[in-house]
C-alpha cells in the first residue's frame, strides 16, 4: 500500500494548533503523520511519556490532543498503556462499551531506550495491542541534550562534552529495534522514528554510526 | 447470617476481590503479598471472576497499569508488599492526584536493609504522604471487611486506598472469619460509575497535566479537601457495613478508655496483644486502656485527642522508625494533635517496636504499661524515644 501524502494531508488533524512546542520542531509533525494513520471513524487513547511533546501539549487547563489522551510518567508509558488496552477488553467484555479503539504510546529515546524500557519490554512481550512509537533525536533533549544510549558513538552531548581527553561519548548507539524483534512481539517493530536536533553538534575525530534511516 | 469460614489474610482479601470481581488486577510478587494475586490469578484461569489480570514485570508498571486502567473507566486493583510499595512509590502520588480510587492491598513487611521479609510498619509508612488513604487491619476479619468498604470510601471522595495488614502475623496465619454472601457483598459495593473517563467515545478526557505554579496548589488543595472529607465516608460506610453485618467500623477503636489514665495508641495485629494486655492488667485493678488507629489516613486527630484528654501518660507505638533521632511517624502526629488542640496534660513517650518481625508479647506491652504507671505516678517523662525488646 503506497504512502499518499497529499490524500493523507486531507485528513483532519487530531493535533490541534496552539499547543506549546518550539516553532520548527518536528515532534509535532511526526505526532500529525502518526496519528493520520487512524481510520477517521476510530476512537483512540494517546499517551506520552515524560517530555517535550507530553508538557507542550497539556498545560493544564489546555490540551491540544483532539482523542483521549494520558501521561503518567518518564519511565511508563509502556506500562500505562498496557493498562489502558486492557481496560478496554475488560469493558469491550463486560459489554460497556462496543466501539472500536485504537492505542497509541509515544516516547522519546530517554523514555524508549533507557528509563522506560523496561516497561516497554513488558508491555511488548505481554503482547498488548498498542502501537508504541519512539521519537528517537538520540539524546535526553527536554533536560538539555544529555546522552542516552541512543546517542550515536563520539557525538557531543551535555553529559559526554567533547574534550580533550574524552572524544564525547565512547559508546555506540543501542540497536533496540533488534531488541524489540527478540522480544517475541507478534508484529515486527519498524526502526524508531529519527529526528535530527539542530542543537546536536557532533564533532568526532571519527565518522559516527551512520544516521538512522528517516521515517 | 454470614459464612463461617477460616482462611489466612491474604485468602481472605483475595476472595474479597473474587466476591467484588472487579475489572482489571496488575500485579507482581513480593512475600509476603505474592499469595493475593496466586489466588486471584487461579480464580481467572478457573473462569471463577472475568477480570483481567496483568502479570506486569514490577510493581512499578503494576501501579502503572492501575492508573492506566482506572483512568479508561475500571475498577482497578493490586496488591505488594516492603520493596515493591517503595518501588511504585512515584506512582502512588500520581493516582492520587489524578484522583483515581484505585484499591491496594499492602501485606506491610519491612525494608530492606538488612533485608527482612517479616512483618512491621516501614514499608506503608514510608508512603504515608502519597495521598492514598489507609486503613490498618488488626485480625484477617477486619482486612477481609476493610477490604469489602475500601471502593465505596475511595470512590466516594475520588482518592486511591490501600488497605494494610500485617506481614506473616494476619497475612499467612489462619483464623476463623465470617464471610459475607456473595450478593450482599455486590450489593454493598455496588457498581463502578466514573464521572470522566478516557473510553468514552462521546467526551474525549486528557489526565496527568503539566501544571504551572498558577494551578498546581489548587490541585493539592483539592486532594487536601477529599481526605478531610474521607473522614465522614469511612465512618458512614464502617456504620453501613455494620448493619449489614453486625461487625461496625470507626475511624479509631477505644479499648477500655472510659476511666483510663494510661494508655497506647497502636496499629495493626498487636492491638490483639495489647488489648490481652490490658485484660490482664484490669483484672489486677489497673486502669489501663489503648486507641487503634484503623484509618492512618485521613489520621483521626479530634478523635485520638478526645480519647487521650484525660489520661496521665501514653506511648505511641510505632512498628517503624522515621530516623529524625527523636520520634515515630504516629507519635509525631499524635502529639501534635494534642498541641493543636490545647491539650498538654497527658505525658507521652514515642516506643519504637518490632522491627523485622521481632516478637511483640504480652510481657513487652506489661513493660511499657508498667513504665506509663511511673510516668503517671511522678509526673517524669525522662527519655521520650525509646526502643521496645532490643538488646542495647
Amino acid at each position: 500500500m503506497s504512502y499518499n501524502l497529499k490524500e493523507e494531508l486531507q485528513k483532519e488533524d487530531r493535533l490541534s494548533g496552539g499547543h506549546r512546542m518550539c516553532a520548527g520542531c518536528g515532534s509535532p509533525i511526526a505526532v500529525r503523520t502518526v496519528l493520520r494513520a487512524l481510520n477517521p471513524e476510530d476512537h483512540a487513547v494517546v499517551c506520552s511519556a515524560t517530555s517535550c511533546l507530553e508538557v507542550s501539549t497539556f498545560m493544564y487547563p489546555y490540551t491540544a490532543w483532539k482523542d483521549s489522551f494520558i501521561h503518567n510518567a518518564f519511565e511508563n508509558a509502556g506500562a500505562t498503556m498496557s493498562g489502558v488496552e486492557t481496560a478496554y477488553k475488560a469493558m469491550k467484555k463486560r459489554g460497556k462499551i462496543d466501539e472500536t479503539w485504537k492505542f497509541i504510546a509515544f516516547g522519546g529515546d530517554g523514555g524508549t531506550y533507557d528509563i522506560g524500557f523496561q516497561s516497554l519490554s513488558g508491555a511488548m512481550e505481554r503482547g498488548h495491542d498498542m502501537v508504541y512509537v519512539c521519537y528517537d533525536n538520540e539524546a535526553y533533549m527536554n533536560t538539555g541534550i544529555q546522552r542516552s544510549s541512543s546517542t550515536p558513538h563520539f557525538a557531543d552531548t551535555t553529559t559526554t562534552p567533547y574534550g580533550v581527553a574524552v572524544p564525547g561519548k565512547l559508546q555506540q548507539k543501542k540497536n533496540l529495534t533488534k531488541i524489540m524483534v527478540a522480544t517475541a512481539s507478534p508484529m515486527p517493530p519498524r526502526p524508531p522514528l529519527s529526528a535530527t536536533s539542530p542543537t546536536f553538534p557532533t564533532r568526532p575525530t571519527r565518522p559516527s554510526t551512520p544516521p538512522a534511516r528517516p521515517f | 447470617m454470614g459464612i463461617r469460614e477460616r482462611l489466612s489474610g491474604n485468602e481472605a482479601v483475595a476472595f474479597a476481590m473474587k466476591q467484588i470481581n472487579p475489572d482489571v488486577m496488575g500485579a507482581f510478587p513480593i512475600t509476603p503479598s505474592t499469595e493475593i494475586p496466586q489466588y486471584f490469578s487461579t480464580y481467572v484461569d478457573n473462569g471463577e471472576v472475568d477480570t483481567e489480570f496483568i502479570p506486569v514485570e514490577s510493581e512499578h508498571s503494576a501501579m502503572s497499569t492501575c492508573i492506566g486502567a482506572q483512568a479508561a473507566g475500571c475498577r482497578a486493583i493490586s496488591a505488594t508488599s516492603s520493596c515493591g510499595l517503595c518501588y511504585m512509590t512515584e506512582m502512588l502520588y500520581v493516582a492520587a492526584s489524578d484522583r483515581l480510587p484505585i484499591t491496594l492491598a499492602v501485606s506491610c513487611r519491612a525494608l530492606s536493609g538488612p533485608i527482612n521479609i517479616n512483618n512491621d510498619h516501614s514499608d506503608a509508612m514510608g508512603v504515608r504522604d502519597a495521598g492514598w488513604l489507609m486503613l490498618f487491619a488488626e485480625t484477617n476479619q477486619e482486612a477481609y471487611d476493610n477490604y469489602l468498604q475500601a471502593m465505596r470510601i475511595g470512590e466516594a471522595v475520588g482518592l486511591p486506598i490501600m488497605v494494610c495488614q500485617d506481614g506473616f502475623i494476619t497475612s499467612h496465619a489462619i483464623e476463623n472469619i465470617e464471610l459475607v454472601e456473595d450478593e450482599k457483598v455486590k450489593a454493598f459495593v455496588g457498581e463502578y460509575k466514573p464521572q470522566h473517563y478516557l473510553l468514552n467515545k462521546d467526551e474525549p478526557m486528557a489526565v496527568g497535566a503539566y501544571a504551572t505554579p498558577v494551578y498546581y496548589m489548587e490541585a493539592k488543595r483539592q486532594q487536601a479537601q477529599a481526605m478531610m472529607d474521607a473522614k465522614d465516608v469511612i465512618k458512614k460506610v464502617g456504620a453501613e457495613f455494620g448493619k449489614l453485618t453486625g461487625r461496625s467500623y470507626d475511624l479509631i477503636e477505644k479499648y477500655e478508655m472510659d476511666d483510663a489514665e494510661e494508655a497506647l495508641v497502636i496499629i495493626g495485629s498487636s492491638a490483639g496483644t495489647a488489648k490481652e494486655t490490658v485484660n490482664q492488667l484490669r483484672a489486677q485493678g489497673k486502669k489501663v486502656g489503648l486507641v487503634k488507629v484503623r484509618s492512618f489516613r485521613p489520621f483521626p486527630a479530634e478523635e485520638i485527642v478526645e480519647a487521650l484528654k484525660n489520661v496521665k501518660a501514653f506511648a505511641v507505638m510505632d512498628k517503624d522508625d522515621s530516623f529524625n533521632g527523636h520520634c515515630g511517624p504516629m507519635f509525631a502526629e499524635v502529639t501534635a494533635a494534642l498541641y493543636a488542640q490545647g491539650v498538654s496534660a497527658p505525658k507521652g513517650i514515642s516506643y519504637i517496636y518490632g522491627l523485622g518481625g521481632r516478637d511483640v508479647r504480652v510481657e513487652s506491652i506489661q513493660q511499657v504499661f508498667g513504665e506509663l504507671a511511673d510516668i503517671a505516678a511522678t509526673g517524669k517523662t525522662g527519655e521520650t524515644y525509646r526502643y521496645l525488646d532490643v538488646r542495647e
